[in-house]
């Protein structure tokens, strides 16, 4: 089985310099692009390849390249943006990537750079992962020194200069258009669109947003063609992906794996099921902004489309699992009051809705509960839905909510009949 | 008033934007880097090497979790509070640190040494439970091993 993203990372050693990434391959996709492809090729190449965003929603990433206007002397300057922030509870994918091959992701940004012919990226990095931090800088110093970045990189006449930009923590800075503020110095409050950031992005100029593992994928695709990126998936979707457990399981941890095996391989096989005494109850597919799937959806195909089939979204493709010595009212009251905290503040149905639903949840928890709670918890989640908030938080916070109201109906009602926590 | 090593360090980042302003978050983190925090003074002085209100300023230092508009211990220890750090035990370590330095979250201990402070997820949910103590990260936490950590931060 292939793992291009993840094949010369070894955990517990220091990722590979320059020289060591050179040595396996490295920047001959970006030597390829800049001598022997228009930046149009590349978006093409990309656009075929089927490479879906990997930060969560899976938008078509050449489709958004396509977006941006390339010609004219309106069309400068342009921004290239990497998606850094990685904030979702139960999410550790990118933090993997950018400790273990940080090159990878600078690679794949130039060229990702060139194709949309941006002259300044930057690396929006949550502000946790100082080993990253360091990294990188270390990262994009050789590469500076070495000429892959700065002016006229490899004789090409295309200059690119790259920054890291490290947070100062909120989970909303994560939502495109919130990053985007954040970068330009001022509260990570999400801005409508459209129009996009293609369009209008960062300082009102035409801009990406990438996540690390999609920035990752690009090197490899340009090396290795379209078919061999949509061969390396079990489904039409293009590529592998890095998928991640964590909770009561024997072996937690994340794995580069084809898109489209089930979560039961993802369970059973790579996170070698669950820890002894512990059954399985549920989980949240990918992040906290997730709906639960249960048992009898173990058998989904892990990819965009087959998990929203099952009424949940593939997300950032890491598990929380739900166990039976958990409270699955505990469990969701933990993640409303977590979308509650980060809440941006801006747009009532998430200001005003987040704190009131983790207050309820608190109180079923306690034992205090009502019976008409479970409606108003229901009324809620409804009114956080798609189309009546500013971005996609609420939206995401009502996943779990709504899929935990369903599933475990049961555990919500004797919390409120027995007037207290059966785990506790 | 900033020190001339901090003017210097967000001269440095104001360089990577196109106007002074845009370098507000990092003009925040620099001094709370030298200073452990922000305090009114420091806002009006980034206020005016940034050339925006104070206002302007306080705003975004007040939106973001990780500065700090308190003073704070001269550790900080973040203890992840979300989901898999959850099902993996958290609270209990969270009791067992509590009782041990004999302060809440938001609490610093009477002699300054430690700040204890919950913190959303940190990315490290497959080594769950997980905290951080200043910039370092700790995971697979026990008390015994929250216990010698302790003693390492004085």
């Amino acid at each position: 089985m292939e793992r291009p993203l993840t094949q010369h990372i070894k955990p517990g050693s220091d990722a590979y310099n320059l020289k060591e990434y050179k040595q396996v391959g490295g920047y001959s996709a970006l030597t390829k692009s800049l001598k022997r492809m228009a930046p149009s090729d590349i978006t093409n190449l990309v656009k075929a390849s089927n490479l879906l965003g990997r930060g969560g929603a899976g938008f078509p990433t050449g489709v958004k390249w396509s977006l941006v206007p390339m010609y004219g002397d309106t069309s400068k300057p342009k921004y290239l943006v990497c998606n850094a922030d990685e904030m979702e509870p139960g999410t550790f994918k990118d933090r993997y990537l950018l400790e273990g091959n940080p090159h990878q992701l600078i690679e794949g940004m130039i060229i990702s750079a060139y194709a949309i012919q941006a002259e300044k990226a930057y690396i929006f990095l949550r502000w946790a992962y100082k080993k990253a931090e360091a990294g990188l800088r270390k990262a994009i110093d050789e590469a500076y020194k070495a000429g892959y970045l700065g002016k006229n990189i490899l004789g090409s006449g295309f200059n690119l200069d790259l920054h890291v930009h490290s947070s100062a923590g909120r989970y909303i800075c994560g939502e495109e258009t919130a990053l985007l503020n954040s970068l330009e110095g001022k509260r990570a409050v999400p801005r409508t669109k459209p129009p996009f950031p293609a369009i209008s992005g960062l300082f009102g100029r035409p801009t990406v947003v990438n996540n690390v593992e999609t920035l990752s994928c690009i090197s490899h695709i340009v090396e290795n063609g379209e078919d061999w990126f949509k061969g390396l998936s079990l489904t039409s979707t293009g590529g592998t992906k890095l998928f991640g457990v964590s909770g009561k399981v024997k072996n937690p941890g994340t794995w580069e794996l084809p898109l489209g095996i089930t979560m039961r391989e993802l369970l059973e096989e790579h996170a070698g099921g669950m820890s002894p005494g512990h059954k399985f109850r549920g989980a949240l597919p990918g992040g906290a902004s997730t709906d639960f799937l249960i048992e009898e959806h173990l058998d989904v195909k892990m990819d965009f489309s087959t998990v929203a089939a099952a009424g949940s979204r593939l997300g950032t493709g890491t598990m929380i699992i739900l166990d039976d010595k958990t409270c699955p009212v505990a469990f969701v009251h933990n993640v409303e009051k977590f979308f509650a905290l980060e809440s941006c503040g801006w747009c009532t149905p998430c200001r005003e809705g987040l704190p009131w639903v983790e207050k309820m949840l608190a109180s079923i928890e306690e034992g205090t509960g009502k019976m008409e709670y479970l409606e108003l918890l229901s009324f809620n989640a409804k009114y956080f839905g798609p189309g009546n908030t500013f971005c996609a938080h609420a939206p995401g916070a009502a996943e779990p909510l709504q899929s935990g109201l369903k599933y475990f109906h049961d555990d919500f009602v004797k919390h409120i009949t027995d007037k207290k926590c059966p785990w506790r | 008033m900033l020190s001339e090593v901090e003017i210097k360090e967000i001269q440095e980042e104001i360089k990577q934007y196109p106007y002074p302003a845009v370098a507000c978050i990092d003009a925040l983190k620099i001094v709370q880097h030298h200073r452990g925090w922000v305090s009114d003074d420091s806002v009006k002085d980034i206020a005016e090497l940034l050339n925006i209100s104070n206002e302007e300023v306080d705003s975004v230092a007040t939106f973001y979790s990780r500065i700090y508009r308190k003073p704070v211990g001269r550790n900080v220890i973040l203890i992840c509070d979300s989901v898999s750090c959850m099902i993996m035990g958290y609270e209990s370590l969270y009791q067992y640190i509590s009782r041990k330095l004999g302060i809440s979250f938001g609490g610093t201990t009477p002699d300054g040494r430690f700040t204890l402070l919950p913190v959303s997820c940190l990315g490290d949910c497959d080594n769950a439970p997980a905290m951080m103590i200043n910039y370092d990260h700790y995971n697979r936490l026990t008390s015994e091993k929250i216990e010698e950590l302790l003693e390492r931060y004085k």
